[in-house]
């Protein structure tokens, strides 16, 4: 660690990973109530799981941005961190507010409330309060870091990262608007979450993937500069427009069933590109870096995200296609796909390889890290198919065929166990990855000699 | 990377842009000729509409213009007089396509109409929209004067040029 201040990133990692524990956990209840429904459907419905699973997926993936901006800005711009103490009041603030949603979710305290309560959507689901509090954690943080980047070197991958982290918290105004008609409110909610996952969250992806590569495999900057550029511009070249893809059949006008048909299928494009990226650099690099895991998350990250985003997305992006497939299990499959491969891959690849520096025991080899990979993305991948086939089976029998909704649930019960399992997989995953990071003080394995290489 | 970089003319992330723009227009003069082969007569019939001659005039004004940003590039000293009047000529072709539209609208044809009009407005409307971004650039790169910037600005005008060459005989003549 060579700035003091890089340590603000340890406690965003760590809450972001108590976080992640509860996301899968939640998971885990939701896929166990798919093959028992009666379960806890009293005191916790299955609705408030689904919100309380996607919601902290959010929020901790959110926390592992802003941890890893704390952690690479100084070391990009060479100057401390604006004001460490205002970095770990931004956080107080966000985890005060995850709190309350919870509360305000489980318990619905205040109901009708329109400052404390909910406010009965289905998407961007907070009391006003705590929206309100994301804001002004919001300005915090991009006050803190525009500061050090202002002060300090400004490099492409900087640049690109407070663009994405800008556009991130700017388009999270969008979330106030909350009007009576559905249709609006389904426009304007993509425009937070689309933008997001396929706009500014892309730009955030590509340059923490450009600082891992750069420090792992100790490729020129220029080389990854130029990548980084061709990759932000397709992203955005497809993704604001491809937008469209979700306005097939909410009552939007028709002319976007083709704007989102072309621009969406050109999403796969960028995804490809950091996949490509990924390995090139890994490929052409000279540097042996010992942190094994953070380059296996690396390079899996890539992979994994241009299968669950690129093609897993385009498979029924087309509204064609998505008029029979929309809502099914297909679109579960892809939802879990892509946030698994590109942006919780990309969370775990940048803890990975701060972590241990963070922790002043690097080098360190995460062997029990690695293996945590393998369960995840095995479960995933396997989870993903499941739920492929489940999707195909239903769009038949429910879209094609005509039968009922529940009758098909029934005929596809085979794959919500196989689901299930997967499931649990991921779970042991992530627990294993949890405490490969936290617990373990001393190597487990000594690696191959490795005298020569400058551990940065 | 820097060795399949050299022998390209021009920036690197305009030719990026270009493949991006050709790829969409492209994919939509694609599905437009899917859809006239589904439906041959009713395309027919919704083309008479059009008003071709305006749109070869159109034509004749962007090449014109394009050739007008070639000799910016070609002759640094007379760029700012090259280039106003490359700007200009795309200023007309927006005032033609103004009133090709205003006339569709006279009509009551709408997005909705047919098919073939939802690809006319998509594909002419967003054509336009380039030209308007091309005429900014063009004023932009004028005056800043870097031969660097004439040529990127070049560049994507001549990719806006291009796909009105594709989309007038596939939307106005066939």
């Amino acid at each position: 660690m060579k700035y003091e201040t890089q340590k603000i990133a340890l406690v965003y990692f760590v809450v972001a990973m108590a976080l992640f524990a509860v996301q899968v956990l939640g998971g885990l209840l939701a896929g166990w109530i798919y093959v028992s429904p009666n379960t806890l459907s009293e005191l916790l419905p299955f609705n408030i799981v689904r919100m309380l699973h996607t919601n902290s997926l959010i929020v901790w993936l959110l926390l592992g941005f802003m941890g890893a901006a704390y952690f690479i800005l100084p070391e990009e711009s060479e100057q401390e961190i604006h004001s460490p103490t205002l970095a770990y009041v931004q956080l107080a603030i966000l985890v005060l507010g995850t709190l309350g949603v919870v509360v305000t979710y489980v318990f619905n305290l205040f109901e009708g409330n329109i400052f404390l309560g909910k406010e009965g959507r289905e998407f961007l689901e907070q009391p006003m309060w705590v929206k309100i509090g994301i804001v002004v954690a919001a300005l915090i943080f991009l006050y803190n870091v525009t500061m050090t980047s202002l002060k300090g070197r400004k490099t492409t991958i900087t640049n690109i990262l407070l663009l994405g982290l800008w556009g991130l918290a700017l388009l999270f105004l969008f979330a106030f608007y909350n009007p009576a008609n559905l249709s609006l409110d389904k426009q304007y909610w993509w425009y937070v979450v689309h933008l997001w996952v396929e706009g500014v969250w892309e730009l955030i992806m590509a340059s923490i993937l450009a600082f891992l590569m750069l420090k792992l495999t100790g490729v020129d900057r220029e080389v990854v500069e130029k990548w980084l550029y061709i990759i932000v511009a397709t992203a955005l070249f497809s993704g604001i427009l491809g937008t469209g893809h979700h306005y097939y059949w909410i009552g939007t006008p028709p002319y976007w069933q083709w704007i989102g048909s072309i621009f969406s299928s050109l999403e796969v494009i960028p995804f490809f590109g950091m996949m490509a990226f990924a390995f090139v650099m890994v490929w052409k690099g000279r540097r042996d870096h010992p942190n094994k895991a953070a380059l296996l998350w690396a390079l899996g990250c890539a992979t994994l995200a241009f299968f669950g985003a690129g093609v897993w997305g385009f498979l029924h992006t087309l509204h064609g296609v998505n008029y029979y497939t929309h809502g099914t299990q297909i679109t579960a499959a892809h939802g879990h796909l892509a946030f698994f491969g590109a942006y919780v891959s990309l969370n775990l690849a940048i803890f990975s390889y701060a972590m241990p520096i963070l922790r002043g025991r690097d080098p360190y080899n995460q062997v029990l890290n690695m293996a945590s990979f393998w369960l995840m993305a095995g479960g995933m991948t396997f989870m993903t198919f499941v739920l492929t086939f489940a999707g195909t089976v239903q769009t038949h029998l429910q879209r094609v065929q005509g039968d009922y909704f529940m009758d098909v649930q029934d005929q596809i019960a085979v794959f919500y166990w196989m689901r299930f399992g997967a499931g649990v997989i991921v779970v042991l995953g992530a627990l294993l990855f949890i405490y490969a990071i936290l617990v373990p003080r001393r190597e487990i394995i000594t690696s191959g000699p490795d005298s020569t290489v400058a551990a940065e | 990377m820097s060795t399949a970089t050299k022998g390209l003319p021009g920036e690197v992330l305009m030719w990026v842009l270009i493949f991006s723009e050709l790829a969409v227009f492209g994919a939509g003069l694609a599905i437009f000729m899917a859809l006239r082969l589904l439906d041959p007569v009713g395309f027919a019939e919704a083309q008479l509409a059009l008003l071709p001659g305006l749109a070869g005039i159109n034509t004749i004004l962007l090449i014109t213009s394009g050739f007008f940003a070639a000799m910016a590039v070609q002759s640094p000293h007379l760029a700012r007089p090259w280039l106003a009047a490359a700007a200009l000529l795309g200023v007309l072709f927006l005032v033609i396509k103004a009133y090709e539209f205003q006339h569709k609208a006279a009509l009551g044809i709408s997005f909705e109409t047919h098919d073939f009009f939802m690809f006319y407005y998509l594909l002419t409307g967003f054509h336009a929209a380039h030209v308007v971004a091309g005429i900014g650039i063009l004023v932009i790169v004028g005056w800043t004067k870097h031969p660097a910037h004439i040529e990127t600005g070049a560049q994507f005008w001549h990719m806006v040029d291009l796909v009105w060459v594709l989309l007038f005989p596939v939307v106005y003549l066939l």
